[in-house]
């Protein structure tokens, strides 16, 4: 069974479209890019599937049950997890209280819990700091761990919350632009981080990005998309050749 | 020696408190100012789990106090009580001392489900709107408590003080005090747990970025829910206690002046500083209950330099000018308030040696 399957999916702000019968499948394993002009809808497609905006049309199957009216967190708890295009960690919170935060869904106490400090709660609590800091050590963040992120270099936030999303231990993570804003020596980490990720947690990678370097040397299909509409789907190599792609990049003349 | 001395401490300051106050060595006025030191550090301390560290905009606090000073008043008065509307006593006023305590508690627990009014539009409203929807509750509440003519309507209600003299009847102590004392130690306690477990920092994520907070599992709608229930809920607490330390109150005492003192507290001690609202509540109502004495001497001392006219004197509403310029020039020269997000513990590192509070 596809971990994920999207059919027909259409998104309309009022007017304008700006989703149009996107479809895509992914199986258990796959490391997928999505790339397309600036407008293209690529981070609504993202929205979509982590159930920030509900799609007009269509429906996301998530191991075979559909995402349809479900809340983020909801989708989140599913075992879906995303990034963010502008880094969007809590500034006021240590890098390691940012990992221990994304663990809220899965706590395993309640309220009085908290206030009576009960054997169980001191348990999650313990249980949830471990987590969290295997997390950063396998990240090599743990000597960020009581940094605010603002203090950071933006290589590092990059890979805090990619730590944070991989906290969630999600079986489909969702990276949007990860390399945006990036120098190029961090960009080659990036990569082998990621390559490192997908591997080692052996999870499903969906990416949205620009730079091409990343794209091509990470992902094993891609899916190109322009004004909410898919215009080619294949390996890097075919991509690369495809006319519609290189028309939808560089306009009609370069053909 | 370490773990403990928080407790210690504090039963100390309960036991010294209260051996004052019956040996009648401290009076009944600088009683009530340590009792309502009490009431406004549970006040500012609740709100800052809204305006602090959830970030959001309450300015209607006092209408939560409202909900739980009516709730504990009616319930005593109609049980341990002889009373023209409610008629005679259901229960011996002796049982009024034990059953205090779970007064308070209900009296928390509908202030709580009042605190829904503005939990559920805080799922889709933010901000200014948000604030408009609290001042509006806060109206509601009063004006729903006015038109209630079998609870004294804008007249007021009364009787509470037997119940204080059946407490004291049964065992002779300061009741009042002590039960502020409890009530606030435990509220201080209540709310340092809340936001120091994993739990509760759900609340600052939200401030931070609500949208991350969602995207990131947090049910932000749920944490909105107990964050405005349990603040609303002790704002009821306080209000209970506000009741009976004075044993009359009326719906106007609960208005938006009220709110309004208690969003000075927060923006004072500093947003999302739990120290800080202690430390602001404390500062706050001793300048209130100084300028009793001050503004008379500064007014004396205008006159002996014959700078004001021998007709005008200086009257207790210029509190009301010297209050908010304070709160002027703090916003000007420390906006952030006097901790900022911080603790006592983050500004004096060496303290966190002698305790650990948690």
């Amino acid at each position: 069974m596809a971990l994920l399957q999207i059919n027909n999916m259409s998104h309309r702000f009022g007017g304008l479209c700006a989703l149009n019968n996107f479809g895509v499948t992914l199986e258990p394993g796959d490391f997928m890019g999505l790339i397309g002009p600036n407008g293209a809808g690529k981070t609504t497609v993202f929205n979509l599937v982590s159930g920030f905006y509900q799609p007009s049309d269509g429906e996301i199957l998530y191991k075979g049950k559909t995402l349809a009216g479900l809340k983020p967190h909801k989708v989140t708890s599913l075992g879906i997890a995303r990034t963010f295009q502008n880094i969007r960690l809590w500034k006021d919170m240590s890098v390691l209280d940012n990992i221990r935060i994304a663990q809220h869904h899965n706590l395993g106490y309640s309220l009085l819990d908290s206030f009576m400090r009960t054997k169980r709660y001191i348990n999650c609590e313990k249980q949830i700091k471990k987590n969290s800091i295997d997390i950063l050590e396998a990240l090599d963040l743990i000597k960020y761990a009581d940094d605010l992120p603002d203090n950071l270099p933006y290589g590092i936030q990059r890979r805090v919350e990619i730590a944070r999303a991989l906290s969630l231990k999600p079986d489909l993570l969702m990276l949007d632009e990860p390399a945006a804003g990036l120098s190029s020596a961090d960009v080659q980490d990036l990569i082998t981080l990621i390559k490192w990720i997908h591997k080692e947690f052996n999870i499903t990678i969906w990416m949205i990005e620009h730079q091409m370097v990343v794209v091509m040397s990470l992902c094993s299909i891609i899916k190109v998309i322009d004004f909410g509409a898919t215009i080619a789907q294949g390996t890097p190599e075919q991509i690369q050749k495809n006319p519609e792609v290189i028309k939808a990049y560089l306009g009609d003349e370069a053909i | 020696m370490k773990k403990n001395s928080v407790p210690i401490l504090l039963t100390a300051l309960l036991a010294l408190l209260t051996g004052l106050a019956y040996f009648e060595i401290i009076d009944l006025y600088i009683q009530s100012v340590i009792m309502f030191i009490g009431i406004n550090i549970i006040l500012a301390s609740s709100l800052n789990i809204v305006n602090g560290y959830m970030g959001e905009f309450s300015c209607g606090h006092a209408a939560f106090m409202a909900v739980g000073a009516y709730t504990a008043s009616i319930i005593n008065v109609a049980l341990f009580t002889n009373d023209k509307v409610f008629g005679p006593a259901v229960l011996s006023s002796e049982l009024a001392l034990y059953c205090f305590p779970f007064v308070l508690i209900i009296s928390g627990l509908v202030a709580a489900v009042a605190g829904l009014m503005i939990a559920i539009p805080s799922f889709k409203t933010r901000g200014d709107y948000l604030a408009i929807i609290t001042i509006a509750a806060n109206f509601i509440v009063t004006s729903t408590i006015i038109n209630i003519s079998s609870i004294g309507g804008a007249r007021g209600f009364m009787g509470m003080k037997k119940i204080v003299f059946a407490m004291e009847d049964v065992v002779d102590l300061p009741w009042m005090l002590v039960w502020v004392c409890l009530s606030t130690f435990t509220c201080i306690w209540i709310i340092r747990r809340f936001v120091s477990s994993t739990y509760g920092k759900g609340i600052i994520a939200i401030n931070n970025d609500e949208i991350a907070a969602e995207m990131m599992g947090v049910n932000t709608n749920r944490m909105k829910l107990v964050a405005f229930m349990l603040s609303s809920g002790l704002a009821g607490v306080a209000g209970a206690l506000f009741a009976h330390i004075l044993g009359y109150i009326n719906p106007g005492s609960f208005g938006i002046l009220k709110s309004t003192e208690c969003l000075v507290m927060v923006y004072l001690g500093g947003m999302g500083s739990l120290s800080g609202s202690v430390i602001a509540a404390i500062v706050f109502t001793l300048l209130i209950e100084g300028l009793r004495f001050i503004i008379p001497a500064i007014d004396s001392g205008l006159h002996m330099i014959a700078v004001l006219p021998d007709s005008y004197h200086l009257s207790q509403v210029w509190k009301w000018v010297i209050i908010p310029l304070v709160l002027v020039l703090l916003m000007q020269f420390k906006p952030e308030g006097i901790m900022g997000n911080r603790e006592l513990s983050d500004i004096f590192p060496r303290l966190k040696k002698f305790y650990k509070f948690k």
